[in-house]
């Protein structure tokens, strides 16, 4: 009879000593690794803040005052990180979204309230999405009422058929397209010496027009949605309290190369536009035909093609992360790993933001202009509710522990917050009365 | 008649002589007395110190009104006390884990339902309302009653009864106190679990886990996203946790200390006994994306000439061993070489005497632990396996792969 209980030991002793294999990837490959595993979210929020909206504004910025507003991106992306900061720390704590969040500490009728601006404006914004895919492919030659539909199809289709995963590969590297701008920028052939000198030396005009542009660049620039979205985007990621720095640094990354972007748009239209005196461009589209003369073909088609790039992204994002916040925060069955009859709502709410975003371009006389300052005039007022339900939210210890706001961080937070209040309500109101402005704003 | 917690907040109530007392608002449970039953009545009045009416000095209640049977005298202060169930701090709002229908859902209102005793009214909490019913009673919250369930008519109800209701207590003094527990988890599908577990907070699931007995824990770890069962094991007390990963197989385990800083899985390895921990450890060795990531060191082995009969012999004698997922054996020669695996089915249908080498599987397949994770799917898929055996550079078998190792790989690639 076989002894297999020497086999056993044998085989045993022979396993221990066959162990010297390929070692675990350490040291800095392994941080990279974890860094890698959680950017996504910031990344991707803080670029789609450059929506078709965004990009209309830095470009009539560039247009009108040439170099003279870019030291404003330095205390822009101090706000963006900060107020972005709160929302990946609460994710990343409690476990939790933002909605969920409101809706347990501040009960039923809060959440609703949110919820059902939150829908408004979030529609307002994707109507505005689709009118730059309109824009931009018009400058190509093709007609809205061909690619509006188009876009609308592939960004349905895309979020409901991809997984997780694959969407966020699409969405990185539609961030990646932003890098389109630099060309831009580059072709443009900018004086960069006066450009880097106007980003460490503000220069303050008191003009009513010139502080306008200054509070437009700041309201485009935060949306309130986005912090939803970052929030969730960091809690569907599974990262945990100890990737903290990851995820922190995430954040950070986004709001830099955010700003980065809205720079070379800023430079681009400044060593164009504004050199050859056509000053008064109202939007991004109208800027890219401006440039076809002065840059160039390649300067106007590439700055097209980021108009193009942001709209599809941003109108990929927006009714995904609206129609979620809405589900989680009133207790609907939501994501897109749901089977449709287990989340009708989810669904439905997704659809129909696609379907009338899209479809009031196609309307023959749609007031799109009237659309795009109340998509902005909805974003200026939400945002201040939003800000302050985050601000209390991160401050409760009770949820966040040893993550609570440290004073210092609270006061900078509040101080953001109530400047970025003030500066969108000075933009509410003159969006609602044009004449109190002078100059015309773009949406 | 079926009452509901938004239809009853702010009620006046009034004491046995009519006087006005206060306004309800909070009802409590004590559920160390009765699980169901509302236990104290909180009456507000105002800039005074709120009163407390216990349940039986309640004589009546419908939608605005509350009656007692005593004088407002016999009534005590409110002292906030945590082993009382509160319906609209605990409850309102709040996710909660729906037994019967395997889900997290959130609390839109609670259903009561009156109960007459000698002299007074019990109300007891019947169901939970997490539908839309319940939403539009809370929007509304204020109107008279008749309006809103004469708006709500029609709604589809969604409700899930008092006994199927699962609360959520990240703090388990409180959870002591209130008599949570969650041994009605413990029926659940470890998979379920994980999947609702998925859906609640960092601190919940924390709760959840440290409450479970250690073998669904280890199951549901096992079974949850692999960058949750890490945080939930790292923030455990570290011998909870050993005990908890010596309970799950070894890759599992590996699985979840590998993305553990190198100080936090060497504690955990040293509270675990030597012969689970080596297993672990060695384990750890491997990318994940390898066979020898992906094998399982626990595995069933014989010689190759001891016979059917002996073989079931030996099995028979091993209680500590599972084989309940076991369908395919593997064979040694003299030597501790591989020399091929017999299927379970095979032997069942076997002789008494049999040896087991006549009843090996064709063709002899094997991988080295270096092979990455495309080369083991190609095996399983061409095929058709359900183990594939890991030998080292001298074909002693390491460890087993079985083919929901693979299915989790593909489905994580």
């Amino acid at each position: 009879m076989v002894n297999w209980e020497a086999i056993a030991e044998r085989v045993e002793a022979l396993r221990e000593r066959g162990s010297g294999m390929r070692r675990r990837v350490r040291g800095w490959q392994h941080r990279v690794a974890l860094l890698l595993a959680v950017v996504g979210p910031g990344l991707i929020t803080s670029n789609v803040d450059n929506d078709a909206g965004g990009i209309s504004v830095y470009t009539q910025a560039g247009a009108q005052y040439g170099y003279a507003l870019l030291w404003s991106l330095i205390p822009m992306t101090i706000a963006l990180y900060v107020t972005e900061e709160m929302c990946a720390r609460m994710g990343v704590v409690t476990g939790k979204g933002l909605s969920d969040l409101i809706r347990e500490e501040f009960g039923f009728r809060s959440t609703f309230f949110v919820m059902v601006c939150g829908f408004f404006v979030d529609l307002a914004n994707v109507v505005a999405e689709f009118a730059g895919v309109a824009a931009a492919m018009e400058i190509f030659g093709v007609s809205r009422y061909i690619a509006v539909p188009i876009a609308a199809i592939v960004v349905w289709v895309l979020v409901l058929k991809g997984t997780y995963r694959q969407v966020e590969v699409i969405f990185l590297i539609a961030c990646g397209f932003y890098a389109t701008y630099i060309f831009a920028a580059i072709l443009a052939k900018p004086e960069w010496l006066i450009a880097a000198k106007h980003i460490a030396i503000p220069t303050f005009h008191f003009q009513a027009s010139y502080l306008l542009m200054l509070t437009a660049l700041v309201g485009t620039t935060i949306a309130p949605w986005q912090f939803f979205y970052l929030q969730a985007g960091f809690v569907e990621k599974k990262v945990g309290p100890r990737q903290y720095r990851q995820a922190r640094a995430d954040v950070l990354l986004g709001s830099i190369t955010c700003m980065a972007i809205v720079f070379f748009i800023i430079v681009c239209t400044a060593a164009t536009l504004y050199a050859s005196g056509q000053r008064n461009i109202t939007d991004a589209a109208e800027a890219a035909k401006a440039l076809f003369p002065l840059a160039g073909r390649w300067a106007g088609v590439t700055f097209a093609f980021g108009l193009l790039n942001a709209s599809l992204f941003a109108a990929t994002i927006l009714p995904l992360s609206t129609a979620h916040v809405i589900c989680e925060g009133l207790g609907f069955e939501a994501g897109v790993d749901r089977k449709f009859k287990d989340a009708k709502i989810f669904y439905s709410l997704y659809t129909l933001l696609i379907v009338v975003g899209a479809g009031i371009i196609l309307l023959p006389k749609a007031p799109l202009w009237r659309i795009l300052i109340f998509s902005q005039v909805g974003n200026g007022l939400w945002l201040p509710v939003v800000v302050i339900f985050i601000l209390l939210l991160v401050n409760r210890r009770d949820l966040m522990g040893e993550h609570v706001n440290t004073g210092a961080f609270n006061a900078v937070a509040w101080v953001t917050a109530i400047a970025m209040i003030v500066l969108t309500l000075v933009l509410v109101y003159t969006a609602i009365f044009p004449s109190a402005a002078g100059a015309p704003l773009g949406g | 008649m079926n009452l509901y917690a938004t239809e009853l907040v702010g009620s006046a109530a009034f004491d046995a002589q009519g006087n006005f007392v206060g306004r309800v608002r909070e009802f409590f449970v004590e559920p160390a007395e009765a699980p169901n039953r509302v236990s104290h009545y909180l009456l507000s009045r105002g800039k005074y110190q709120p009163l407390i009416a216990r349940h039986d000095q309640v004589a009546s209640v419908e939608p605005g009104k509350v009656t007692l049977n005593v004088g407002e005298r016999a009534l005590r202060e409110y002292v906030p006390n945590e082993s009382l169930l509160a319906v609209q701090k605990d409850l309102l709002d709040q996710q909660i884990i729906d037994i019967s229908g395997r889900k997290v859902v959130r609390v839109n209102d609670v259903e009561m339902a009156e109960q007459r005793a000698n002299g007074n009214v019990e109300l007891r909490i019947t169901q939970v309302d997490v539908g839309l019913p319940g939403a539009v009673r809370r929007l509304l919250q204020g109107l008279p009653s008749k309006v809103i369930r004469k708006l709500e008519k029609g709604l589809p109800q969604k409700a899930i009864r008092w006994e199927f209701v699962n609360l959520i207590e990240p703090d388990p003094l409180r959870r002591l106190k209130l008599r949570i527990t969650h041994e009605k988890l413990e029926d659940l599908h470890p998979a379920d679990l994980a999947e609702m577990m998925e859906q609640l907070s960092t601190a919940e699931r924390q709760g959840i886990i440290a409450s479970l007995d250690e073998e669904t824990a280890a199951a549901v770890l096992g079974e949850l996203d692999r960058r949750l069962s890490t945080q939930i094991v790292e923030k455990l007390d570290p011998e909870k946790a050993a005990d908890i990963l010596e309970e799950m197989a070894p890759d599992a385990a590996a699985d979840v200390l590998a993305d553990l800083p190198k100080e936090t899985s060497e504690e955990l390895l040293d509270e675990m006994p030597g012969q689970e921990a080596n297993e672990v450890r060695e384990l750890l060795e491997y990318d994940p994306k390898t066979a020898g990531g992906m094998m399982n060191p626990e595995f069933v082995f014989v010689g190759e000439d001891s016979t059917r009969y002996e073989v079931l012999a030996w099995m028979k004698r091993q209680d500590e061993m599972k084989f309940e997922q076991l369908d395919t054996i593997v064979l040694v020669d003299p030597e501790a070489r591989f020399s091929g695996t017999v299927p379970v089915v095979r032997m069942m249908l076997a002789g008494d005497d049999q040896p087991m080498k006549e009843l090996k599987a064709e063709p002899l397949l094997s991988v080295g632990p270096m092979a990455d994770d495309k080369e083991v799917f190609e095996l399983f898929d061409k095929y058709n396996l359900r183990t594939l055996t890991v030998i080292d550079e001298e074909s002693r078998p390491m460890g087993t792969i079985t083919v929901d190792d693979v299915v989790s790989q593909l489905v994580n690639r």
